[in-house]
């Protein structure tokens, strides 16, 4: 499975240094309270989107769902170098990212169920999860509408003095939106604090990225705008930590933006209607291969990651109640926060 | 934190663009969180922006605060709703209105939602300038596009015509805490306008220092008995001339400024329509969907009983603005059409 993994992923990129030589079970760090920590995020994130996958088919969840499953090492690694003064923008996908900042379970899950608890009141859903007091713009679902925004939420934080940093998530499909080359540029010119994570996972919906674009590799657009930028395993959660706490250092000493591709892969469809005949079975399973949890798994001992598991499903339950017991928002509250 | 206001000291006659250079350096003085964005406002041997509104600012508050971009507008306007969703006050310039549609995404989807969406956690107090009108320069530096924004709830629409309210309204904009745009008449910003105002004079006394005018207020600029009309920039001065002639055939005009478009002074303008029987509404916009049309909804709902006739809208035709003056004059609504259409209704 490694060795079509490291073809499939040789034939996706121009780079190198793209992660297809890297790609080896991950190392155990050296620190567990930090592998605890991740992992802990990740299952998090992971048990809450089956949770929610489940609660939709039975229909207790409306709308629609883009779940997070196999990219759970993006969010989780990135948000934790961020401090809660950071900020991050998302994506119509913004599960993990919510949970990865500090969204609480309860109140994302409230949210999905259209709540007046959730963490829009009901009024964003799962698409514009969210909350400024986590340091999180509710989530932008039109493809690239954070990267022109993210410039400025860091141009506030420039203009500050500060060194509290944002950072933009985005999928590759994104690249090809005029607001990537808009706000990447301009966030260049003013040196802002912006980590710009791109979520490398192959597919805008079911359309591939070698179909919509000849270079192979994000990190190449960068380059066009001066802008330094890295390949990153999405899948190992101790290298997209490391990656983004090298970026987030720039970023506080002043020395401006970094653009981090993380190769990466969704294990489910794009949304819930999606049954993925554009991808091979082949290339599903060498993916679901490198799942970020089974990586990270040899760091924590048998009985810690049973004991997170426990936790994290008491968790989710407990969001699930949660939800189902709040209040619906009274119908006139479709008519408040229009204006300030 | 913006300043108390203070009694005004004084006042001189300014042009709009004066007036409105006085109300941004004030605001930038009395509130740091205020600061201005967009393309060629502060560059050095530069002009101060397209219509030289900003000429001189940044030498005074420095290019912190008077932040020269690429030519972005999806950039611009996303660095404005950004940064006031972190609590500054941005005012963003977008060069002719017709740029606008370069951002209609951060406007529409962002700038008007994310209060919303976010189920009221975030505000978005940013302010947009948007230089609207025909001027000899065609089809894509000559629009007068305010009825797309009306349409957007999370957004609201200013449309000031004289340099007392104009400075006035943009004060209240920046001071606002939600998205205000705020479209200003290109011909109307300097003394020249004067010739596309009919001989009017465009300057008004405005006072020195700190005062506002309200959004959401209409102001009748004539009093009359027999016919409303409700216009705004060079369509209202247009509107007043034609009212000076219909006065000397016995037609007595009332000419309404809404100043606000969206959220629309329906009182003042109920109020007239009830009074006169009668209403028309003037307009660069192009006819179809144009605000007039909203005005007249409005009124229908409200005032049938009072109409004594039909409403009548004149507008700019349903063609993209032409670059010929000759053309572009067969475009426009003149002093002539709108005359003709009030004499039409009185003698109806």
């Amino acid at each position: 499975m490694l060795a079509t993994l490291k073809r499939l992923m040789a034939a996706a990129s121009d780079s190198p240094d793209s992660c297809a030589d890297d790609i080896e079970p991950i190392n155990a760090t050296s620190d567990p309270k930090l592998a605890a920590r991740l992992y802990r995020t990740m299952l998090l994130i992971r048990r809450f989107e089956e949770r929610v996958y489940r609660l939709f088919l039975e229909g207790e969840i409306p709308g629609t769902l883009h779940q997070y499953q196999g990219q759970e090492a993006v969010a989780a690694g990135v948000c934790d170098v961020l401090g809660e003064r950071d900020w991050i923008t998302s994506t119509h996908r913004p599960h993990g990212h919510a949970l990865a900042k500090g969204v609480s379970p309860r109140a994302a899950m409230a949210e999905l169920y259209g709540k007046a608890t959730g963490c829009c009141r009901g009024k964003g859903g799962s698409m514009h999860l969210g909350d400024p007091a986590v340091g999180m713009l509710p989530a932008i679902a039109i493809v690239a509408g954070g990267n022109s925004v993210v410039s400025g939420i860091g141009l506030a934080m420039k203009l500050s003095g500060d060194d509290r940093v944002a950072v933009c998530f985005f999928g590759e499909g994104a690249t090809n939106e005029g607001a990537f080359h808009e706000g990447l540029n301009f966030a260049a010119v003013q040196r802002l604090p912006i980590v710009f994570a791109c979520e490398n996972n192959l597919y805008g919906a079911s359309t591939a990225f070698s179909a919509v674009s000849l270079v192979k590799d994000v990190a190449d657009r960068a380059r066009a705008y001066g802008v330094p930028s890295r390949i990153v395993d999405g899948m190992d959660v101790l290298a997209v930590r490391a990656a983004t706490a090298e970026a987030v250092a720039a970023c506080r000493g002043r020395k401006g933006p970094t653009l981090l591709e993380f190769k990466t892969y969704r294990f489910t469809g794009h949304s819930r209607s999606d049954a993925r005949g554009y991808r091979s079975s082949e290339e599903e399973q060498a993916w679901q291969s490198r799942d970020p949890l089974t990586l990270l798994a040899p760091a924590l001992s048998g009985p810690e990651r049973d004991g997170i598991d426990a936790d994290v499903n008491a968790e989710i339950d407990d969001a699930v109640e949660f939800a189902r017991n709040s209040r619906f928002p009274e119908p006139a509250e479709a008519f408040s926060d229009v204006y300030a | 934190m913006t300043s108390m206001p203070e009694r005004a000291s004084g006042s001189r006659r300014l042009t709009i663009a004066e007036a409105l250079r006085a109300a941004i350096a004030e605001e930038l003085r009395a509130d740091e969180r205020v600061f201005l964005i967009g393309e060629d406002i502060g560059v050095e041997g530069g002009f101060g922006g397209a219509f030289g509104v900003y000429s001189g600012l940044a030498e005074e508050f420095g290019h912190d605060r008077i932040i020269d971009t690429p030519i972005s507008e999806k950039a611009i306007a996303g660095a404005a709703i950004g940064a006031a969703v972190l609590g500054m006050r941005p005012i963003a310039d977008m060069q002719y209105s017709d740029f606008l549609f370069e951002c209609m995404d951060e406007i529409v989807n962002q700038a008007a939602k994310l209060r919303y969406m976010s189920g009221g956690t975030v505000s978005v107090p940013l302010v947009m300038r948007a230089p609207v009108g025909a001027s000899r320069r065609g089809a894509q530096h000559g629009q007068s596009p305010e009825s797309y924004f009306i349409h957007v709830p999370g957004v609201k629409v200013v449309a000031p015509s004289d340099a007392y309210h104009a400075k006035g309204i943009l004060k209240s904009a920046i001071r606002d805490d939600n998205p205000v745009i705020v479209f200003e008449h290109k011909l109307l910003y300097g003394s020249k306008g004067r010739e596309v105002a009919v001989g009017l004079d465009l300057t008004t006394e405005v006072p020195e220092g700190d005062y506002t005018v309200p959004i959401g207020r209409a102001v009748i600029k004539r009093p009359g008995r027999d016919v409303s009309i409700v216009a705004t920039h060079v369509s209202l001065y247009r509107s007043l001339a034609a009212a000076e002639q219909l006065a000397a055939e016995g037609i007595d005009c009332e000419v309404i400024d809404p100043l606000t478009l969206s959220p629309l002074d329906n009182e003042t303008i109920f109020a007239s329509v009830n009074r006169t029987g009668r209403l028309v509404i003037v307009h660069e916009d192009t006819l179809t969907g144009g605000w007039g049309a909203e005005v007249a909804a409005r009124v229908a709902d409200e005032c049938l009983l009072s109409l004594e006739g039909p409403i009548k809208r004149v507008a700019s035709f349903d063609v993209p603005a032409p670059a010929a003056p000759v053309l572009e004059d067969a475009v426009l609504p003149s002093v002539e059409r709108i005359a003709t259409a009030v004499r039409a209704l009185v003698n109806s």
